[in-house]
């Protein structure tokens, strides 16, 4: 609930903020670096994103596309540990007023244990999780945990799914819907078309939880387009791209571009 | 027993083993699979049809050896083979390949994809698809593709895409996970052929249907040779699923103990093997969509493995064998890559055939027990692929001097690039 009312008052400011839609950004805990990690977040705040999606590191990241594998490869080799995610999080929440939800794969959240890794991500101050390989169905411990610690699950709704399956996802949605623009990995470029825009209505028949949109997010049309249809525009593989690019004044750049 | 009734439990789940762990995404891909497969596997005329196609096709039924030699030489029990080596594309892989290649027909799918290891199912996919009519990429890790170059030729002389999967430790595992992207991406016209019982369900119950063709015919052909029902079946354990067909056809025949041969590689320690039930290194886990063991750290980040069989090294193992693990009905055991280079030597030495280096663990765990057993005793074991495809492994392994200079020979005739 907490998550909700967040966005629900980052909603209300969007027109003062000459903003279209909502913005959440990604990055990969400890790629390059976590000193990296936190200059890429002090540009975010500047430019006032309203969600980080952290992503805790796993070694078989099997729905991230080439570059944000190659992130979670080189964290692991660089000795990033699950503890050295949440106390990161936990200084990123401290310091930022944007709001952190964890993003990462089932394992490592089942290896840890459920209630003991929820309890760890409440205490580093973040409001929900992402998890792309845990389907509803075997969802059902997770999620009661999260109730119990006021953390939002948020699950994600496809272009694939039919609406059988997109009411039963609604039923378990909390926060956001995080809306998968197309087929395939993170990270190539998505046509901002009809279709999309179609496969948005049909899951707001579903659900009255706001929709984030992922999946190739990069330029300023497509934030307009996201900001026409729902609520929240996930930017993930562009910066991360801009920042290989060339650090601080790439990723300036890029957001002065994407949010002219 | 039936395994995959699932009707006092959660459909596929083997205890507290396997499930379904995908991305959303694919969903309805996957219930469009189940529903596909319960259909023909409630229908009598698609086994029929696997049947006459396999018979047709590949050779079967594989006929069961007595290596009587090795038998007398080690004076213990008598050793008797099933011989998958024997199938077109030289193993058990052929079986799965096809059946699914029927099911794939039957939803009208065109194009096929699928990982390999040793790369005996990139082959044997590959193989499958040039006779459908299907277009296919195979992905297997750089690694392996380095080790196994005589498959990948005939996998793109076939007609099939190859590709070099440089991801992680390059094995196994990172073509599995270029698989999903793959099919995440393409799934309206892409059918993803697992190789092994492993993955979400329902590849596991799948491939263990289509392989349990070798047990119902092992079970037949060894009781018609010696008169009574073998006292222990062997067979390699990777993913598992050479092992899940044999030992289907003697899962009610409490007698007859069932024991699985994990990769010891270089012995016990992490890191140093791929041995997931023999040795204490892994643990439960949720991994590529399926919850079962794995070779993993605390974090739950996967360890690198090592075998000398590119076909065994693997971080996860089939939920169903786990299961039969905890109810003490399949023992496991794990063999060193030194115990498999001996035991295919002797067996080439004293019977004349060339076991896979991943067939091998099966032997040679087989030739330690059967020494101790009695002459009336009998064991079988899945000669799951025949080991011509590892010339170059073997012949390393063997440090074959007439072959080292047969290749230097080759490279100067080629020449420079």
């Amino acid at each position: 609930m907490a998550l909700n009312k967040y966005i629900t008052e980052q909603q209300a400011t969007l027109a003062e903020r000459k903003r279209p839609a909502m913005i959440m950004t990604h990055v990969v805990c400890g790629y390059p670096s976590f000193e990296d990690n936190w200059k890429e977040l002090e540009i975010m705040q500047e430019f006032g994103v309203d969600l980080v999606e952290l992503q805790f590191p796993f070694s078989e990241p099997s729905a991230d596309g080439p570059l944000f594998v190659k992130a979670n490869q080189e964290a692991i080799e660089n000795g990033v540990r699950v503890q050295d995610c949440f106390e990161f999080m936990a200084k990123v929440t401290k310091e930022f007023s944007f709001k952190v939800v964890m993003m990462g794969y089932f394992n490592t959240i089942f290896k840890t244990g459920q209630r003991a890794f929820l309890q760890q991500l409440k205490d580093a101050g973040g409001h929900g999780f992402i998890v792309p390989d845990l389907p509803i169905d075997e969802a059902q411990e997770l999620h009661a945990i999260a109730k119990e610690l006021d953390l939002s699950p948020i699950v994600l709704m496809t272009p694939t799914n039919t609406d059988a399956r997109l009411a039963e996802l609604a039923k378990s949605a909390d926060g956001f819907v995080y809306t998968v623009a197309r087929k395939g990995v993170t990270g190539s470029n998505t046509n901002m078309n009809e279709e999309v825009a179609g496969f948005i209505a049909r899951c707001k028949q579903f659900t009255e939880v706001p929709l984030a949109v992922g999946f190739g997010v990069s330029h300023a049309d497509d934030i307009a387009f996201i900001g026409q249809h729902a609520d929240i525009a996930v930017i993930g593989t562009a910066a991360l791209k801009a920042w290989e690019q060339g650090q601080e004044t790439a990723l300036r750049q890029f957001f002065t571009a994407l949010l002219k | 027993m039936d395994l995959f009734n699932f009707t006092d439990g959660r459909e596929g789940y083997y205890g507290e083993y396997g499930g379904t762990f995908l991305p959303e995404i694919l969903h309805s891909t996957i219930e469009q699979l189940k529903t596909e497969f319960r259909k023909a596997k409630d229908d009598p005329s698609f086994w029929q049809e696997f049947i006459e196609l396999m018979q047709s096709y590949s050779g079967r039924p594989t006929p069961v050896t007595h290596l009587a030699n090795l038998s007398k030489k080690l004076g213990g029990a008598q050793i008797y083979i099933k011989r998958e080596d024997l199938n077109h594309t030289g193993s058990h892989k052929i079986n799965n390949v096809m059946g699914q290649g029927l099911l794939v027909k039957r939803m009208g799918k065109t194009r096929v994809i699928a990982e390999t290891g040793a790369g005996q199912h990139g082959y044997a996919t590959a193989t499958m698809a040039a006779r459908f009519g299907f277009d296919s990429k195979i992905y297997m890790g750089a690694v392996d593709v380095a080790r196994q170059r005589p498959n990948v030729f005939w996998m793109e002389n076939m007609g099939s895409e190859v590709v070099a999967v440089t991801d992680g430790q390059q094995t196994l595992k990172d073509a599995i996970n270029e698989c999903l992207r793959d099919w995440v991406t393409n799934m309206d016209t892409t059918h993803y052929v697992l190789g092994t019982a492993c993955g979400p369900h329902p590849f596991p119950e799948m491939v263990s249907w289509f392989q349990s063709i070798i047990g119902r015919e092992a079970r037949e052909q060894v009781l018609a040779a010696t008169g009574q029902l073998p006292n222990r079946v062997f067979a390699c354990v990777g993913g598992g699923s050479n092992a899940i067909g044999l030992f289907q056809g003697f899962m009610d025949d409490q007698d007859t103990q069932l024991i699985g041969c994990e990769a010891g590689g270089f012995g016990p320690g992490k890191g140093n093997h791929a041995a997931r039930l023999a040795y204490k290194d892994a643990s439960v886990g949720v991994a590529q969509g399926m919850k079962t063991y794995f070779l993993q750290n605390d974090d739950g980040n996967m360890l690198h493995t090592h075998s000398v069989a590119a076909g065994l090294d693997y971080i996860g193992v089939n939920p169903i064998l786990v299961h039969l693990w905890e109810n003490n009905r399949v023992r496991f055991e794990a063999v060193t890559d030194e115990q498999v280079t001996e035991a295919l030597k002797l067996a080439m030495r004293t019977e004349g055939v060339i076991p896979a280096l991943e067939s091998s663990h099966g032997f040679a765990q087989a030739i330690l027990e059967a020494e101790q057993m009695s002459k009336d005793e009998v064991v079988l074991i899945n000669m799951s692929g025949r080991g011509d495809k590892d010339i170059f492994t073997i012949a390393d392994a063997l440090g074959d001097e007439h072959w080292k200079t047969f290749i230097r020979q080759k490279a100067e005739e080629y020449g420079p690039e």
